[in-house]
């Protein structure tokens, strides 16, 4: 199988639209363009490096991608999406070559939208409804909401027409923000624009939490969340790094002490599980947290420049099946190991990462290991890992998710010979904020609890993000960052 | 950006600092640690226990010593220089309180983080005695801060080169035997408190260690600094750093230490070369 270049994909649409007269399209003829394809570096290439796979659509492609919409009256897209865009607006604007307006729109409902248009699981959510993948009956064949979305946000950055919301006149209330992460960031931008003065605290030595130290570059480069992290920036708030709430000051502190007049928690979920089996304590073990922040936030992927090692796989074994497990897998691979499992015990159908995750990994190699969970991890007299013990697993009857619970097949132990394991079966919320502060409610996750304008059980102190809902995602950190700061001015507003 | 306000060489390799940081200097209690990151960019976040705070300066203390690639950098920064990442105060403090009699136990560095402890022992109304081990003379830190606190300070070096040519476990064992300390708190290199947990482990006398290994966030987030207690997975930044030492899996946890060894020995070489310190006494 040939991979289409860029260049190729971008003249074959070109040839295309040549043919359309747009005004004249009925929808039958909108269903009948092809799936714009997202173009990619070749897969061979793209595991030597670090940089982004998908290179985003050309000017060609969005365009006739975006001729696809059918501008529905009723547009279900826009329910199935968690910060409701007026998606047919959007792309509307798209298909006219409007860029700056299609993403003016966007921006009314969403203020991620680099970030969102590349890691929204968006085949689970707008796309999920659009009436042209229900026509066709396949979710493949939907807009490509999100691409579209991409490349307006590029658009805007890439030609600095970004424009920096005006804060309002300062009211001399003070607003402290824990965590840097989307719901933060979402958080101090709002909260600021009401004029309000915003600090936010970060417990690690850079902004931008689990888009920085989690997602890897080459799915979503840390530049554009630097930029994000800039426009904070300018707009006036203040970031203060290495500083962690809980210790460093207590969250309660913050009120009491230091003479804010509301706080916002979006500490995230960072707190990783293992699976208490044997030898998870052997060397090559590690959280997927541990791998991914090395090579990410550390920049182990570049020895020459970095101090921080990571450890040199031949055979690698990744257990999960979610976004975090395919970043792993993925990174693992960039780095040089010859062979790179992801062990799951259900089917491809139940896994949680995206799609088009799944896709890039089969792309590039990674094998699929599935209906297989460990039981033991093996080591050596050196204390290093030499294998992993599996067991089979069969599908039984649905279990209260809905998805069919995975069940032991007796007898199955199977041995898979790997130098290092990556434990990705997910994150419980960090217990620390919650330790040090008398009176504020959690869940039995560890999870805080608040009402639905993301207050918490104590008076000023707001919450959300990962830290609120467990491990989600990043559109839904943002939403209820928004909540969070409507909640947060309106508050501060009656107060005057 | 953390300002070094003073720098002295106490030993060959070993160095001690007094950064600027008024929020930790406040908050902290004897036992945390902080991490220190030299370079933004691509340096390493490494544990360092905080040695002593003085909150009037509002800054820290930390003695360490010049082994891998970020402490040799580290020794490198001039007073009035910054260290551009320090997040802190981590861990659980040490629990401090009247026990009765309390045997605190350093072993090179050690002796470092150490001395609050011993201290706030003190003036809880322990009486303490104070086992310091090194190598050598030149290797032995803080004599006379420990002194200042010690009911009876017992000095040990391998070579003999001052006070007994002892290990730690020799007078900690008498101890036990003579003394009969209610509490025994130890830290120092991992093998020194390995053994301090088995000398004490007959007297079922309670044995604390403060363990130091791999970390990267410092916060819970990464699991890199896991150790084994008691069959349990613990994670040591945010449960300790300080442990029962009769129920830490040492042996697991010293494997896990080499996990970069090869890449580590390099940089060691390297560095050492940088500095002109010369090999044979690193
Ligand atoms: C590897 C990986 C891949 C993912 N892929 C996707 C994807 O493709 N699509 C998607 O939508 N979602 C994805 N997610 C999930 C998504 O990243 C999270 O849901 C989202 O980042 C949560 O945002 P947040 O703002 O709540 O917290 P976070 O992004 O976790 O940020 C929290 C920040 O708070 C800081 N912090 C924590 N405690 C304290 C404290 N006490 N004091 C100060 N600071 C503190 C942390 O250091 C961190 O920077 C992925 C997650 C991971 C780990
Ligand atoms: S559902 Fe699909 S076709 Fe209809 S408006 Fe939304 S994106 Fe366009
Ligand atoms: S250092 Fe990452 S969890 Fe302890």
């Amino acid at each position: 199988m040939s991979h289409p270049t860029p260049e190729q994909l971008r003249e074959d649409a070109a040839q295309l639209l040549a043919t359309i007269d747009p005004s004249a399209l009925k929808p039958r003829d909108r269903m009948a363009i092809p799936v714009q394809e997202m173009p990619t570096q070749d897969p061979d290439q793209r595991v030597c490096n670090m940089e982004e796979v998908a290179v985003g659509y050309s000017r060609e492609q969005v365009i006739l991608e975006s001729l696809r919409c059918l501008q529905c009256k009723n547009a279900p897209c826009i329910q199935g999406c968690p910060v409701s865009i007026n998606i047919p607006k959007f792309i509307e604007k798209a298909a006219e070559g409007d860029f700056e307006g299609s993403i003016a729109v966007i921006k009314e409902s969403s203020l991620l939208p680099a970030i969102c248009g590349r890691v929204c699981p968006q085949e689970a959510q707008c796309q999920l409804y659009c009436t042209v993948g229900k026509s066709l009956r396949d979710v493949e064949k939907s807009v490509s909401i999100g691409r579209i979305e991409r490349y307006v946000a590029d658009y805007e950055r890439e030609n600095h027409l970004v424009k920096m919301p005006e804060p309002a006149a300062p009211t001399g209330k003070r607003v402290a923000v824990v965590g840097s992460g989307p719901a933060g960031i979402t958080v101090a931008a709002d909260v600021r624009k009401a004029g309000h003065d915003v600090t936010i605290y970060e417990a690690f030595h850079k902004p931008g939490g689990v888009m920085v130290y989690g997602i890897p570059e080459f799915r979503l480069p840390k530049s554009i969340v630097a930029e994000e992290i800039e426009n904070l920036e300018k707009m006036g708030v203040t970031i203060e790094t290495n500083f962690l709430v809980g210790r460093t000051r207590k969250l309660t502190d913050l009120i009491d002490k230091d003479g804010y007049d509301a706080v916002f928690v979006g500490s995230g979920a960072g707190l990783p599980k293992f699976m208490k089996i044997e030898g998870e304590n052997l060397i090559g073990v590690f959280s997927a947290n541990e791998y991914l922040t090395r090579s990410n936030l550390m920049k182990a992927y570049d020895p020459e420049h970095a101090s921080t090692p990571i450890y040199e796989s031949k055979i690698v074994a990744v257990l999960g099946g979610g976004n975090v497990a395919m970043d792993a897998a993925r990174t693992a691979k960039r780095l040089g190991a010859q062979k790179v499992y992801i062990v799951y015990r259900r089917t491809e159908k139940e896994m949680p990462a995206r799609v088009e995750e799944v896709g890039h990994a089969k792309e590039e190699g990674i094998d699929f290991l599935l209906l297989h969970s460990p039981k033991k991890i093996i080591g050596n007299e050196k204390g290093r890992v030499t294998g992993l013990e599996l067991l089979a697993y069969e599908l039984g009857e649905p279990d209260a998710s809905g998805r069919r619970r995975p069940m032991a097949i007796e007898g199955s132990e199977s041995i898979l010979e790997v130098d290092t394991v990556i434990v990705s079966i997910g994150n419980d919320s960090n217990p620390l904020i919650k330790k040090t502060t008398a009176g504020l409610e959690t869940n039995k996750w560890g999870n805080i609890i608040v009402d639905e304008q993301c207050r918490s059980s104590i008076d000023r102190i707001f919450a959300g993000g990962d830290i609120v809902l467990g491990a989600a995602t990043v559109i839904l950190a943002m939403g209820q960052g928004r909540t969070a700061a409507q909640a947060i001015n309106e508050r501060l507003a009656q107060e005057n | 950006m953390n300002k070094v306000l003073y720098k002295e060489q106490l030993s060959d390799e070993v160095f001690r600092m007094r950064i600027e940081a008024p929020l930790i200097a406040q908050e902290r209690h004897p036992g945390q640690f902080v991490i220190v990151q030299i370079d933004t960019n691509y340096g390493e976040r490494i544990p360092l226990t905080i040695a002593d705070a003085d909150q009037q300066e509002g800054s820290i203390t930390i003695v360490f010593q010049a082994v891998g690639d970020t402490t040799h950098r580290l020794a490198k920064i001039e007073v009035g220089e910054y260290i551009e990442n320090l997040l802190g105060p981590l861990g659980q403090p040490t629990e401090i309180e009247r026990f009765g009699k309390v045997v605190c136990v350093g072993g090179g560095i050690g002796v470092a983080p150490m001395h609050p402890i011993a201290q706030g022992m003190k003036q809880a109304g322990n009486e303490v005695k104070i086992i310091m081990g090194a190598r050598n003379r030149d290797l032995l830190i803080m004599e006379d801060d420990m002194q200042k606190i010690a009911d009876e300070l017992i000095i040990c070096t391998d070579d003999g080169s001052y006070g007994r040519k002892d290990l730690v476990t020799v007078p900690l064992k008498e101890l036990c035997e003579s003394w009969k300390p209610d509490l025994v708190v130890a830290i120092g290199p991992p093998i020194m408190m390995k053994f301090c947990a088995e000398t004490t482990r007959p007297y079922g006398i309670h044995t604390i260690v403060s363990l130091n290994t791999i970390m990267i966030d410092g916060t819970g987030m990464c699991g890199g600094c896991r150790v084994s207690v008691g069959g349990e997975t613990k994670f040591v930044c945010v449960d300790g750093p300080e442990f029962d030492g009769h129920l830490v899996d040492f042996d697991n946890m010293m494997l896990r230490l080499g996990t970069y060894k090869e890449r580590e020995a390099e940089d060691h070489h390297q560095c050492h070369l940088d500095l002109a310190i010369k090999e044979g006494k690193a």
